[in-house]
């Protein structure tokens, strides 16, 4: 249902990548692998609508995109490096205030179990200067719970999780796409996906 | 723990009212959490305004001339220092690319952090300047014109501010800014300060406070929507 | 004829190349002929003597130094609405001219001033706008600059010149309220000598040559533009080579 086509990016004078094709049905993962720099937050973030690219073309559904398109903002989730997190409010505060930006609402039980679920049960009223860099991701990723859309994008989601981190996100992805949600992750760690569903995208 | 859908939810009708109302209060919040930044501001505006009768000496007829242009100046000044603050922080930990994404519109959303910016950093100018106005030996009903003046001029000075501040998002010159915004200032000074003036001759400030509204209605209107646009370009 | 064609900076640069040299010969010309009737054959002003002649220069640079912007802001719309690269490289290229008859209008008229009216600024309210107008100009160029990504600066800057082209009126408006609110009904120092139809020949020749030259000068700069930005793409290389081999 996701879609690119000749997908390149340039930024400044270097191209990062030219000539990108996939396509994601409901129930596929991307896994976008590559050094650094290679362009995969770039990548991550056109399929995201929030870059333009420089050339080729995207289409959800079968239409088009242009960045910041209503559609597609409706179906993504995007996780990115940065965490979003403001380090004055308190984890809970936090996750509340993200979950009503793009859910429109948030329940306090839903959010208590999300951190419960990502074991945070403990550091609820901490602000978020207070917490680990593992800590932080977790909230981030707790988001995921709370706000049901069909793709999600993540960029380097197993960044500072311990193992235990690690397959509970692994864990969340497998029944995401079991339901029919799609998935595009960057990483350069083995996050324990696999699958026929699974493929990879290498950039150099 | 609910799971995604193949054929996702309709979202709840994301209203822009919603969208300012959750702008507005995350950053209430936050400049409450962080109180100390917000005093050095006004305390800016005070220092500034005390540096002119130190720099053209005490005479109070000169200081009383001056007063109006100068407390304006100071005013300007001090807002856009504050300018800054409004994205910088939301543009590094990520927040105003979630925004971006949101179902709710961006204007929207801009316009509530302008509105919470203004409530925190705006009004206590406002609050404090007829006191600065009794400095300059600015009588009563000039005190109040000044006031009302600022209370109209400086929300459009953060919705002006705020077209500055996300084009220049991400950029280490801070002068910049100030070369970029200041031009666009100038009426909100001439009118506000004016203002001052034609109470002073006996004129009357109708036209200059009813310009000074049409002015901040003008910037209510289209700030937000060339911030947002502005944020969207630095984002990609 | 698909003019769309040219919308390309690879098919503009040859076009503008040859385009240029005929309009800076035209510039020539209009310039010749306007400063002729300027500085020899129009008369001798009874109130202002001969320095009254600077006008000639003044007029031409204000009245371009308010075109230019508006043209610009018009590419720079164009670019975003179109998400063009050469109308945004046209406009980073009107940009320095329009800042530079902002400042010669600027200059002009203090030097007017002084032997007419004794003084070098008076604050009236056209030169304080045009002084407002250059601060426009050097902010979307220090804008461009600060920012490293072509893509970005582009947008950017497009946005600061539309949001600069809705106040300009605004501004000109609120400089005109304050100059009179606080000259009252003394003398406007803006006031030129009564036209004669000579010298309003003599103010078109120069804003015509004024205007070619604009041309030349932005269809010249704007080559260099895509030179520079477009230095990796293959015609680029291709170009350089067959220059190199013509020679």
């Amino acid at each position: 249902m996701l879609e690119s086509k000749q997908l390149a990016a340039q930024r400044g004078a270097a191209t990062l990548f030219s000539g990108i094709d996939f396509r994601l049905a409901p129930g596929d993962a991307l896994l976008v692998t590559g050094a650094n720099g290679s362009g995969k937050t770039t990548l991550l973030r056109i399929a995201a609508g929030l870059s333009h690219a420089t050339q080729g073309t995207l289409s959800w559904r079968g239409l088009a995109v242009a960045p910041l398109d209503a559609e597609l903002r409706a179906a993504v989730t995007y996780i990115g490096h940065a965490a979003a997190l403001k380090d004055e409010l308190t984890a809970e505060e936090n996750l509340a205030s993200q979950t009503s930006l793009h859910a429109g609402s948030a329940d306090s039980g839903a959010i208590a179990r999300a951190l419960g679920l990502w074991s945070l049960d403990r550091q609820r009223a901490l602000p978020a200067r207070a917490l680990s860099m593992g800590q932080r991701r977790r909230i981030g990723l707790a988001r995921l719970a709370l706000v049901p859309r069909p793709l999600w994008i993540l960029d380097e989601p197993a960044a500072a999780l311990d193992a235990a981190g690690l397959s509970l996100l692994c864990g969340m992805i497998v029944a995401h796409l079991a339901q029919g949600g799609m998935a595009i992750i960057a990483t350069h760690q083995d996050i324990g996906l696999s699958g026929p569903s699974v493929r990879g995208l290498a950039l150099s | 723990m609910t799971a995604a859908q193949a054929a996702p939810r309709p979202l709840p009708a994301p209203g822009a009212w919603r969208g300012v109302a959750w702008a507005v209060r995350r950053d209430l919040r936050l400049a409450l959490r962080s109180k100390a930044e917000l005093g050095v501001q006004l305390l800016f505006y005070v220092i500034v305004a005390t540096l002119v009768p130190l720099g053209v000496g005490p005479d109070s007829v000169l200081l009383r001339a001056l007063g109006p242009g100068v407390l304006w100046v100071a005013a300007l000044l001090a807002s856009l220092l504050a300018l800054p603050r409004l994205f910088a922080m939301d543009f590094a930990d990520g927040t105003l690319e979630q925004m971006t994404l949101s179902p709710y519109p961006l204007p929207a959303l801009i316009s509530g952090k302008i509105a919470a910016h203004w409530l925190a950093t705006g009004l206590p100018l406002v609050a404090v300047s007829p006191l600065l106005g009794l400095q300059f030996g600015l009588g009563g009903d000039e005190l109040v014109v000044l006031a009302l003046g600022l209370l109209l001029g400086t929300p459009t000075l953060s919705l002006i501010g705020a077209v500055g501040a996300a084009l220049t998002l991400g950029l280490r010159n801070g002068a910049l800014l100030a070369l970029l915004v200041l031009p666009l200032y100038v009426p909100v000074l001439i009118f506000g300060a004016g203002a001052v003036d034609a109470v002073r001759t006996g004129l009357g400030a109708g036209a200059e406070l009813s310009l000074l509204g049409a002015g901040l209605l003008g910037a209510l209107v289209g700030a937000p929507l060339a911030a947002a646009a502005a944020a969207r370009i630095a984002i990609d | 004829m698909n003019w769309f064609r040219f919308a390309s900076p690879a098919s503009f640069y040859p076009l503008a190349g040859r385009l240029a040299p005929w309009f800076g010969g035209a510039a020539a010309l209009f310039a010749a002929a306007g400063l002729y009737i300027g500085l020899v054959a129009a008369p001798t002003d009874a109130t202002q003597g001969d320095a009254y002649r600077i006008i000639f220069v003044h007029v031409a640079a204000a009245w371009m130094s308010m075109f230019i912007y508006l043209v610009m802001a018009f590419w720079c719309a164009v670019s975003l609405m179109f998400n063009a690269r050469l109308a945004a490289m046209m406009a980073q290229a009107l940009a320095p001219t329009g800042a530079l008859f902002t400042a010669l209008a600027l200059v002009t008229g203090a030097l007017w001033g002084k032997p007419t009216w004794g003084t070098y600024w008076a604050w009236d309210a056209r030169m304080t706008s045009e002084l407002i107008l250059l601060f426009l100009y050097l902010g979307y160029m220090a804008l461009r600059q600060a920012i490293d990504e072509p893509r970005r600066a582009d947008r950017a800057s497009a946005v600061l010149a539309l949001v600069g082209a809705i106040n300009v009126p605004i501004i000109y408006f609120s400089v005109k309220w304050w100059n009179t609110l606080h000259q009252g009904a003394s003398v406007s120092l803006t006031s030129a000598p009564t036209m004669a139809a000579m010298m309003l020949t003599g103010m078109l020749l120069m804003a015509l040559a004024a205007w070619f030259y604009s041309i030349a000068i932005a269809l010249t700069r704007v080559r260099a533009i895509i030179l520079e930005r477009e230095r990796h793409a293959g015609w680029v290389g291709e170009a350089a080579l067959a220059a190199r081999g013509a020679r």
